[in-house]
């Protein structure tokens, strides 16, 4: 809170005002012109036709308003793909990171020589960047020299190796599993699930002792003390995280391309706009598909709330 | 934490959770920084055998990636180069602009705060991938694509929410009395600023310059997007991905993955320091 300074002309309230909006001002300048601007810019992309070529002429007043763009893409069995795809991943990988975080942390809940070290050794695949994960993984899974590989084929006796990372779907007796869509889930709950083990570790240490033991005394035993005690006081922290963990996902472009650059069955939303915008050279199209997304987050986003209000108001 | 036993079973279950995960965790890096040490033959003979052997234990593959390509190397010293001024410089200007936006959504109450702060956080949740389409017009319309100042003013425009985000929230947790006797003596905003408030969240600061940095360092997509078509200019994980195309020998990727995650290493055990000891020196009696 600031005073006015004894002798200043504006009164207090303004005087905070003004500090306010000029303290505020760079960062605003900065959210406006890299992120608000461009998100205009993109709307109006997904109702125009443009391409690449067109970017030095490009005007206002010279654009071709349609809605090719979205008749396109929504008729389209790749857009449908992408995003069934998409929602595959962002499903498997929230529920995969969420789940682990929290049966890791669980059993991590009593204190042990070493559990500092053990700790921070488990963030480790969080703390690494990107690029040096997915090129450990590439290496561990090629058909040539990987280790997964040779341990198969050399142990366990496998007829051929299995190219992880470009098999869109591997028969296993009757069942096709969609293989490289499953070899990047997991990638992604290695590598996320510390984050929210972190996130979890942290809420369990607030969970009073007493109720546990009160519980005790009553006679529940270890099962009844971890779903009616312990799991409840986890649903805010898993909520928090449940939204965060499916934003990030829906829209992860990263470790996915890294890993197979949209082969075998893993071209996600984020891919398929990075691919329209470099391959095809067709900016429309590319900000269609990436408006599409926006407004699927929006909706999620939405329901979340909804829900979660609902659930406060009980 | 309950000081209830436990039966044998849920012991057991607890430490094969915890020796597995231990396993997932720590493998797959140490699988990485063993072959890095390997020649490049031995690993596409015997891809099995992970430990090197005493003798086979060579640091070439790190020394050749490192070495710029005119030398016969790969060029990842000059990438590194170029990843850190990216990074530090996306830390300083960001970390700058969002210390006075978040001290003023923390402390002053200005009308039009609460749109502000609704507007950054929905900021935060947006699709960064979407932003690329315009972006990549916008700024080679500009001129700027194939520059390391237009991916810095990107990166400073995706994190200053963030960090924005995490410094309010620091600044609302500590105490306002000192900056409020500082006021009292006639000392200026900006005085408060710079003597008060930067001193005493020091290690909300460093943990937010922290991760900004890890942004930074990692980011790929707007390199790759903005970068590719000048190999001067390619970021560390821009490099390491392109250099994964042209067939180049596993080692030196390995080496590469190793080499950039030391500077993520060092400033971990850096700011953990720095972190315990702004923390412990408590600033109000």
């Amino acid at each position: 809170m600031t005073r006015a300074a004894r002798g200043s002309r504006l009164s207090r309230g303004q005087r905070a005002n003004l500090h306010g909006y000029l303290l505020s001002a760079p960062s605003y300048l900065a959210v406006t012109l890299v992120i608000l601007i461009p998100f205009c810019a993109v709307v109006i992309f997904a109702f125009a036709d443009f391409r690449l070529i067109d970017i030095q002429q490009m005007t206002l007043g010279t654009i071709d308003w349609s809605l090719a763009n979205f008749a396109k893409a929504l008729s389209s069995g790749t857009f449908w793909g992408a995003l069934g795809t998409t929602v595959a991943y962002a499903v498997f990988t929230t529920i995969g990171v969420i789940g682990g975080g929290v049966v890791v942390a669980l059993a991590m809940r009593r204190p042990f020589p070493g559990q500092t070290v053990v700790r921070a050794l488990f963030l480790v695949p969080y703390v690494l960047p990107v690029i040096a994960g997915t090129t450990i993984w590439r290496t561990m899974l090629n058909p040539q020299y990987g280790f997964l590989n040779a341990f198969g084929t050399q142990v366990l006796g496998w007829e051929t190796p299995i190219a992880f990372l470009t098999t869109k779907t591997f028969q296993v007796g009757s069942v096709g599993i969609p293989m490289a869509l499953t070899v990047v889930i997991l990638f992604e709950i290695w590598k996320s699930a510390p984050f929210t083990f972190l996130f979890v570790t942290a809420r369990l240490q607030n969970v009073p002792a007493e109720l546990e033991d009160a519980a005790a005394i009553d006679g529940a035993n270890a099962r009844q003390r971890l779903t009616h005690i312990v799991l409840p006081q986890l649903r805010t922290v898993v909520m928090v995280l449940l939204l965060l963990r499916f934003i990030w996902s829906f829209q992860n472009f990263n470790d996915i391309y890294l890993l197979t650059q949209g082969a075998g069955g893993t071209e996600v939303m984020a891919v398929k706009v990075f691919k329209e915008l470099t391959v095809r050279a067709d900016v429309g199209s590319a900000a269609a598909y990436g408006l599409c997304m926006t407004v699927i987050l929006l909706v999620f986003g939405i329901g979340w709330a909804l829900v979660n209000r609902r659930k406060e108001a009980m | 934490m309950s000081s209830l036993r436990e039966s044998n079973g849920v012991k057991a279950l607890r430490a094969v959770i915890i020796v597995i995960t231990m396993v997932l965790a720590i493998g797959p890096v140490l699988y990485g920084v063993l072959l890095s040490l390997r020649p490049f033959a031995a690993v596409l003979n015997d891809p099995l055998d992970i430990v090197p052997a005493i003798g086979e234990i060579s640091f070439e593959a790190y020394s050749q990636a490192m070495r710029s390509a005119a030398d016969g190397g790969y060029g990842l010293g000059g990438f590194l180069v170029n990843s850190l001024i990216l990074a530090v410089g996306t830390v300083l200007a960001s970390i700058l602009v969002s210390i006075l936006g978040a001290y003023a959504t923390a402390r002053i109450r200005f009308s039009g705060r609460s749109v502000g702060n609704a507007i950054i956080v929905a900021v935060y949740m947006f699709p960064g991938v979407v932003l690329a389409v315009p972006l990549f017009v916008l700024l080679s319309r500009a001129g700027l694509t194939g520059t390391l100042v237009g991916l810095v003013i990107v990166y400073v425009a995706l994190t200053v929410p963030v960090s924005l985000y995490m410094l309010r929230n620091y600044f609302i947790a500590l105490p306002s009395s000192i900056e409020d006797a500082a006021l009292i003596d006639g000392c200026s905003l900006m005085g408060v600023i710079w003597r008060i408030v930067l001193p005493i969240a020091l290690p909300g600061i460093a943990a937010t310059a922290m991760y900004m940095f890890m942004i930074a360092w990692n980011e790929y997509l707007y390199a790759l997007l903005f970068l590719v078509q000048e190999r001067s200019l390619w970021t560390a994980p821009l490099g390491i991905a392109q250099l994964t195309e042209f067939d180049t020998p596993v080692t030196i990727l390995l080496a590469g993955s190793v080499v950039v995650t030391v500077p993520v290493v060092l400033l971990f055990m850096f700011a953990q320091r720095l972190l315990i000891s702004g923390l412990a020196t408590g600033a109000e009696k």
